[in-house]
């Protein structure tokens, strides 16, 4: 059963009753958002289903299907390369591929729908060269359902790409030899053992992005497309109707949990695909014009995803860095800097407390909680919003109610529109950040450690300060510094839930390119792609090692 | 006969670093070959060749009378009719067994290969695993599996690279054995790498011998015992100590070991010779005069090892029954039984 299963013991009593309080409040908002199914269905409803509702289902839905075929592709294509393949240039490919991921879907969005609007340098320069007038020539929309697509997809395809460059690396070449001996050829190889192989890995990868895609508010909201998150917005803001709201929100976890169901599934069949004592590399060697195609589509991937929009920014950026770089935009900085720092180190707190309670219970309930505890990686930060809303509006009118009754005195809304409520959805949203890093940091200290440093004397205490944390320090200032960037990008749940007034850098990215100012939008945009370059470069660093281990 | 494997001078380099240089070496149809050798020898590096996965930088390789690999030309693994076994197996795991065994056979047309299939996991005694995925098997399951597929498609030769390196010790002699039947009784000509001599006598007709990257022996697996012809093979194959003993013209021998029949001598012997005395060349006999004391001794089950002291205080090996019991320290008669007795000239 579990290490510390007697139950008389009261730490052991006490440590279970805060992890599942713990447990609870964080699970709260999600169930809030299920029984809001049980409330009645108000006339809302009846016209969402004439208007707009098909929209929203349908939209997600090609939406999801879209992106997953684009992160497929890119990916896939992204991890053969540089993962199976060697031409010159692949290395530094191999990290380049990743940079996307500082590229916040909304601000890869308007920076491109900078670029190639109407009035935007691309379409200005085919006019000017073909002397075309307004209306002469097909030019593809950008803001429309099919960009979004695009969009994201050049963003998001990374997921694919890490997951499935791993799953290369990691098959055995036994395997892709016992395949070419039993006479395949190398295209046939690819596409009857190595891509199957990696199924789960592909299977997981477009998960994560789909939930990204699900999660996404910036980019639909920008284009004018009519999905799940922007309907939500509206029932909220255009109707006032939370419960309606909610109700959708209830929806939209069913297409959530299908990923999470679908992600889970393909990562227990990734156990059955490592099974190989021969991991030695042996990479097929691209020369010619096979090398120079290779290098091309690696090019262009990494130009469209960061190399173009980045640049762009920058130039927008420095072309009104005078007037923006201001008192404005340090507040912005500060409060951003702020709100992030808080909602990581909670993260962090509640992150080392459920790692170690993994570790020392080791029973079904208490791993379940956990479990629970972590959910929220999949759930939009709309639905997380809507969720926190609801309870918190709730215990504000109660404590209303009680002091108007008790003390004659009114307190109206205490804690809601408050950094606290904020940052307590953050908490749920990107607690399994935390809990992935510091869990997989606290499993490479092996029992037998502590039971060695027990047995040479040391007391709990002494274990953890001397033995533990040291281990652990890199992995938890990991956490920090991707909660940290994950807040930094946060769009959907800071535009419910901050403060009255209250900007960060993506609040004020999202409205000035709302309001048609994307030069000014440059600056904030440029900050948080910089910032989110961090995590980036963290994880290159894990790939490098990875390859000097492995070649 | 006809030689369906020739290896003819083989070198294999990576990069600059010769991994084998000048292997020769070849099987007849139906024959059971070994590359056996400590890990780095270059054994496996050898069969990678001949599987078409390292190029050779000079010699050849020939297959049924074609050239395979020749430093100009290195015909695609897909494109030669060799079958391998790998150390891991190999397993396709997104497969299931029925669709690893028919992976090679895409030119055959669904009937016939479905019949190839079933005739392969009859062969290997595996009809009731078909439709399982290669997680589901066991160790031993999983290896005969992985001989089916590679028997499949009726390869001209099987390789086998370390085909026994991944199940428990039981399980390993026991394989070795039914899988050397199998072959035999389908006449499949095989070459198999290991680093375990007790797998080598086990499968092999025919086994070579490699050190650093060199073909040192090629024999039978009983000349290679009691025949090493190299110090190298003297001290790789079998248990035995090698000592310097001093001779005469007579071919007597000094520490009372005996004498030695002058013809199995080489000609220009000196003084003193190496002599490689195995376990079962030194016997117990109590009505011996000669007697040498006893420095340590351990229980094998049916037999004990007991290490002897020479009179110059080397030490040799002695086999006796387990019930020949007499403690570290007090001395044991023996006689020396010097037939199998190897003789190397100390130059």
């Amino acid at each position: 059963m579990s290490a510390m299963s007697s139950t008389e013991q009261p730490t052991g009593r006490r440590w279970r009753a805060s992890l599942f309080i713990v447990t609870a409040v964080i699970a709260l908002p999600i169930l809030v958002i299920f029984a809001s199914l049980l409330l009645p269905f108000s006339t809302a409803w009846q016209h969402l289903f004439e208007t707009v509702l098909t929209d929203y289902v349908t939209n997600s839905l090609i939406l999801m299907i879209g992106v997953g075929f684009g992160t497929l592709l890119l990916g896939v294509s992204a991890a053969w390369l540089t993962g199976m393949c060697d031409f010159p240039g692949r290395k530094i490919l191999s990290w380049a591929f990743l940079l996307p991921m500082a590229m916040p879907a909304y601000i890869i969005a308007y920076t491109y729908t900078g670029i190639l609007d109407f009035s935007g340098p691309i379409q200005n320069s085919l006019r000017g060269i073909f002397d075309w007038q307004y209306g002469d020539y097909y030019f593809p929309q950008v803001r429309s359902l099919s960009g979004a697509i695009c969009m994201l997809s050049l963003v998001l395809y990374p997921y694919v790409y890490m997951l499935v460059r791993v799953a290369f690396i990691e098959q055995s070449t036994a395997v892709l030899e016992a395949s070419r001996n039993l006479g395949k050829r190398p295209w046939e190889t690819l596409f009857q053992v190595a891509i199957p192989m990696a199924r789960p890995a592909i299977v997981a990868g477009v998960s994560l992005a789909l939930m990204e895609t699900l999660a996404d508010y910036g980019t639909v909201a920008y284009f004018g497309v009519n999905a799940f998150t922007t309907g939500i917005f509206r029932t909220w803001y255009g109707l006032g109707d939370l419960t309606t709201a909610a109700q959708l929100c209830a929806f939209l976890m069913l297409f959530v949990f299908a990923l999470i169901l679908a992600e889970r599934w393909s990562r227990q069949r990734l156990r059955f695909h490592h099974d190989s004592a021969q991991k030695k590399m042996a990479r097929m060697q691209l020369k010619g014009w096979r090398a120079i195609l290779a290098l091309s589509i690696g090019i262009l991937i990494v130009s469209l995803g960061f190399i173009i929009p980045a640049g762009q920014l920058a130039l927008w950026a420095a072309t009104r860095i005078q007037e923006n770089l201001n008192a404005n935009f340090l507040s912005l900085l500060f409060n951003s800097f702020a709100l992030a720092s808080l909602a990581s180190l909670c993260c962090l707190i509640i992150a080392i407390f459920l790692a170690y309670t993994k570790r020392v219970f080791n029973s079904r309930i208490e791993l379940g909680a956990v479990g629970v505890a972590s959910l929220g990686y999949a759930v939009p930060g709309t639905v997380i919003a809507v969720g926190v809303l609801i309870p918190v509006a709730w215990l504000d009118n109660q404590i209303d109610f009680l002091s108007k009754a008790w003390f004659n005195y009114p307190t109206g809304l205490l804690l809601s529109g408050t950094i606290g409520i904020l940052v307590f959805a953050y908490v749920i949203r990107f607690l399994s950040v935390a809990l992935n890093t510091v869990d997989s940091g606290l499993t490479a200290i092996k029992p037998s450690i502590d039971e060695s440093a027990r047995s040479l004397g040391a007391t709990p205490v002494r274990v953890l300060s001397r033995v533990h944390l040291p281990i652990l320090r890199t992995s938890l200032l990991t956490a920090l510094l991707l909660v940290f960037v994950e807040v930094l990008k946060e769009l959907p749940t800071t535009l419910i839930l901050r403060p009255f007034n209250f900007n960060t850098l993506a609040v004020r990215t999202y409205e000035l390119a709302s309001d048609e100012r994307l030069i000014d939008a440059a600056l904030p945009a440029l900050a948080i792609v910089i910032i989110g370059l961090l995590p980036v470069l963290l994880i290159t660093k894990s790939i490098l090692n990875e390859r000097s281990t492995n070649e | 006969m006809n030689n369906q494997l020739i290896l003819d001078q083989v070198t294999v380099k990576y990069g600059a670093i010769p991994a084998v240089s000048d292997a020769t070496f070849s099987l007849v149809e139906g024959e059971i070959g070994c590359l056996l050798g400590p890990s780095g020898c270059g054994k496996t590096t050898l069969l990678r060749a001949i599987a078409g996965f390292e190029p050779v930088s000079t010699g050849s390789i020939s297959l049924h009378g074609e050239f395979i690999s020749t430093p100009r030309n290195t015909k695609a693994p897909e494109d030669r009719a060799v079958g391998m076994v790998f150390q891991d197996f190999a397993l396709f795991p997104h497969l299931n067994v029925n669709k690893n065994i028919g992976f090679g056979l895409s030119n055959l047309s669904g009937a016939e290969k479905n019949l190839r299939i079933t005739e392969m996991l009859e062969l290997v005694g595996l009809t009731s695993v078909a439709e399982r995925f290669p997680h589901e098997l066991s160790g031993g399951q999983r290896q005969r599996i992985a001989l089916a597929r590679a028997l499949a498609p009726s390869p001209q030769i099987l390789l086998l690279d370390e085909p026994f390196s991944n199940l428990d010790a039981e399980l390993r002699t026991q394989l070795a054995a039914e899988v050397r039947s199998l072959l035999k009784k389908n006449k499949v000509t095989a070459l198999m790498v290991t680093h375990d001599q007790d797998e080598a006598f086990a499968m092999a007709d025919k086994i070579a011998l490699l050190n650093a990257g060199n073909i040192v022996q090629v024999d039978t697996p009983y000349k290679l015992y009691h025949k090493p012809g190299s110090l190298f093979a003297a001290d790789f194959i079998g248990k035995g100590a090698v000592i310097n003993v001093g001779i005469d013209a007579a071919g007597l021998l000094g520490n009372n070991l005996g004498s030695l029949s002058l013809n199995t001598l080489p000609e220009d012997f000196g003084n003193t010779v190496k002599l490689l005395v195995r376990p079962d060349d030194i016997a117990y006999d109590d009505t011996s005069d000669t007697k040498l004391e006893i420095v340590s001794k351990s229980f094998l089950g049916p037999n004990y090892l007991y290490e002897l002291a020479l009179n110059d205080g080397q030490l040799v090996p002695c086999l006796t029954h387990s019930h020949v019991d007499i403690a570290v320290g007090d001395e044991l008669p023996v006689q020396f039984d010097l037939r199998h007795v190897v003789i190397f000239n100390p130059d």
